[in-house]
């Protein structure tokens, strides 16, 4: 039983970072039509975001001591950080400490500034051409983004730590009456998992509580009909397609002290964000993050020890061959609705 | 000639005169010669790839540009193609015949399990099965199957696939060459030949995939030109239409699909064929979008799009990376000192280790501007002289595919 929940534990984290690009994804091409190949590149930027707020607030300059000596007798070098000099050492210390977080401040407008240009820029001129025109359009804008991070920042992962008060695990099987250290679980990781349904939840109550939200369903079940109806439908899709990047750019900020950012981490989690995608249905919200969080979870599970031994190397095919046997059963997905995207 | 109406003919014969020449045409400068090093690219290795990847694209062309299906997981098939021939080198030894037979067979067999499955979906949902798919080989190739301390270890993982020592070859007899060959002459063996500076390199493994790239490239022509070519682009103009008429498009797409996918397989078994090595990241899916972009760039739907595309991007692929920094400076040292450092640190991102963001900038390029590829850049020039002659030519816009 306790590996059970351990292994649910497990998969929620990836499942919250599959259910979040996943949920842009569906918004984009719910709203837009347009499949957004580039959607891994924008959580690949959101998680450089963090590495820029970290190199930003980390700038430092160096002052010789006279009081301190290195083993030559000359003084010593010391390198201060501004922070600290600016807002006195312990302030200093701890927003250094905090900038993931802190990240997401500065992430969220710049996101919406990348969504808003690539809407307007690139995808605007895409949305009479053929999907495989757009697919192409947006692969080659992948690279680019791709190749542009990995010219500056190098090839290799940047560590990004949490802050410390979110580091180390807890003990999540005494909460629910198991024995000490039976489930204990990486507290950043329930932080990201909490985050994700924070995040989900708030798309879904703008879009169904609010009257641009409301235009918004309206405009994706019928976009004609709202146009007629004098609403300029054009400007709330790319208001939201800015919101759908925004979405990748904190889910990539927040995922950083999981897995240290490198340049090819939005490709990675693409191909399978597009797998949840079709198993929940192309076109359902809903059907995204369902899909995103079980096939985490199943992920999870068929990495454990005693599957993995039953069937050698199942957790690295597990996801596509529930997407295979997912599509020939339910072509449309888990929740995917009649007519989108069937010719 | 050849069932080839003329217009066909006077094509495929300059495209085999290109190949026949090739290593003249690629070799222009004197060998040792700054601009030689630069630009030449007669060295047999580059000129394998050449064609080897024309033929891969040919195949892509095929599926893509006739039916209109995308497939975003082409490179499996390389891949699983490569895996059986170097098994061949390994269980019987080092003939290509074999090998290259049973990589077109057992890709052939992949793509008909993988089409089976992808094709029940159209549009972007079989882009991303194919992706799905391939993204699985990849991992299985990888990892899964190729753990090296288990019984069962198909692919030798990272290392990659190759050929050891202890391995059985029962068809090796005493005299048989340890390399790749064709009865004797070996793939690697090259003839040079030197005149007064210059230097061309005559490679066998060169010309064979040279004879082979042409007998694809003759086999697509005749698909193109075939009642089955017809319905090919009829699923790709109306699918439903094509429904309607009573006609089952899938058998034809399936078809396609195979076939593709065994151009695939031929190309990766005579890349192992070249190089007796086998490596999954030729399945990567960002090799998958590399044959895409290459088919993208020649031409989607043309003919010879698809071997100047792969032509294109290897060719520069080489040369880009080739290119650094202090090159750079003595080629813009006519420019004024400040002017110089700044080109030259612009341009620094696209060259030398980054060629790829110069290649993910053409795609972007050719996709927005040029969706017809290098062949309709082509027939755009050549229709900007002819309208200057005076002709006004009803050039009818092509109708995208759907």
């Amino acid at each position: 039983m306790d590996a059970i929940i351990l292994q649910i534990l497990n998969g929620l984290d990836k499942g919250s970072a599959y259910a979040l690009i996943a949920l842009g994804l569906t918004l984009i091409f719910g709203t837009l039509g347009v499949v957004n190949f580039a959607h891994g590149a924008l959580f690949m930027l959101g998680a450089f975001c963090a590495v820029t707020v970290q190199r930003i607030l980390s700038l430092s300059y160096s002052v010789l001591d006279e009081t301190k000596k290195d083993f030559l007798g000359n003084p010593l070098k010391v390198d201060t950080h501004y922070i600290e000099a600016w807002f006195g050492p312990e302030i200093g210390a701890s927003i250094i400490d905090w900038s993931v977080p802190l990240a997401i401040l500065f992430s969220i407008p710049v996101m919406i500034a990348v969504g808003f240009i690539m809407e307007r820029g690139l995808i605007k001129h895409f949305y009479k051409r053929p999907h495989a025109d757009q697919i192409l359009v947006t692969f080659g804008l992948a690279i680019v983004l791709q190749e542009i991070i990995k010219a500056y920042f190098g090839a290799n992962p940047i560590p990004t730590p949490a802050p410390a008060l979110f580091t180390g695990s807890f003990d999540f099987g005494v909460l629910i009456g198991f024995a000490e250290n039976a489930i204990t679980y990486p507290i950043w990781r329930l932080v990201y998992f909490i985050f994700a349904l924070l995040v989900i939840a708030a798309v879904f109550a703008f879009l169904q509580f609010t009257t641009f939200g409301m235009v918004v369903r309206a405009g994706m079940a019928d976009r004609e009909t709202v146009g007629l109806l004098g609403i300029n439908i054009d400007k709330r899709f790319t208001i939201m397609f800015a919101i759908a990047a925004c979405v990748a750019g904190v889910a990539g900020v927040m995922y950083t002290p999981i897995n240290s950012p490198n340049y090819h981490m939005g490709m990675d989690f693409l191909v399978l964000s597009f797998v949840v995608v079709v198993v929940g249905g192309m076109g359902s919200l809903p059907g995204a993050v369902l899909a995103g969080f079980m096939l985490g979870i199943l992920e999870a599970f068929a990495s454990m020890n005693e599957i993995k031994q039953f069937i050698p190397g199942i957790d690295q095919i597990i996801i596509y061959l529930v997407a295979i046997i997912i599509l020939l059963t339910r072509p449309r997905g888990l929740m995917g609705r009649k007519g989108v995207m069937e010719e | 000639m050849l069932g080839l109406n003329k217009k066909d003919a006077l094509l495929f014969m300059i495209v085999a005169l290109l190949v026949g020449i090739a290593p003249f045409l690629l070799n222009p400068f004197p060998e040792g010669s700054s601009l030689g090093q630069m630009f030449n690219a007669g060295y047999p290795d580059l000129m394998q790839r050449f064609v080897i990847f024309g033929i891969l694209v040919i195949g892509f062309n095929i599926l893509f540009g006739l039916t209109g299906y995308l497939s975003f997981g082409h490179a499996a098939f390389l891949g699983i193609g490569s895996y059986s021939a170097v098994w061949m080198f390994k269980l019987l030894g080092y003939n290509i015949v074999p090998a290259i037979l049973l990589s077109v067979l057992v890709s052939g067999v992949f793509s008909l399990l993988i089409g089976f499955i992808a094709l029940r979906r159209t549009g972007i949902y079989f882009s991303i099965l194919t992706l799905a798919m391939a993204q699985m080989c990849f991992n299985l190739a990888y990892s899964v199957l190729g753990n090296p301390n288990s019984n069962f270890n198909l692919t030798n993982g990272e290392t990659g696939l190759q050929v050891y020592g202890n391995d059985p070859q029962y068809l090796m007899s005493e005299g048989s060459r340890e390399i790749p060959h064709l009865f004797g002459l070996a793939m690697r063996d090259s003839y040079q030949w030197e005149i007064s500076g210059w230097l061309f390199t005559f490679n066998t493994g060169y010309y064979l995939s040279g004879i082979i790239m042409l007998v694809a490239f003759y086999l697509s022509i005749r698909i193109f030109r075939s009642p089955f070519g017809l319905m090919l682009r009829a699923i790709k103009s109306n699918k439903q239409r094509m429904n309607y008429t009573g006609l089952n498009a899938r058998p034809y797409a399936l078809a396609a699909f195979v076939i593709s996918g065994m151009y695939a397989g031929l190309a990766g078994g005579l890349l192992s064929s070249m190089d007796p090595l086998a490596g999954a990241e030729r399945m990567h899916w960002t090799a998958s979008g590399e044959i895409v972009i290459m088919a993208i760039l020649g031409g989607v739907g043309t003919l010879v799009g698809p071997i100047l595309g792969s032509g294109f991007i290897e060719y520069f692929k080489n040369i880009l990376s080739k290119i650094n920094d202090s090159l750079l400076h003595q080629w813009l040292s006519w420019l004024p000192d400040g002017l110089e450092d700044g080109i030259v640190w612009v341009l620094h991102f696209f060259v030398g280790k980054g060629w790829q963001l110069t290649l993910g900038v053409l795609f972007m390029l050719v996709v927005i501007f040029l969706p017809g590829g290098l062949v309709e850049g082509g027939q755009r020039v050549g229709r900007l002289f002819r309208r200057k002659k005076g002709g006004a030519d009803g050039a009818s816009a092509k109708q995208p595919a759907e």
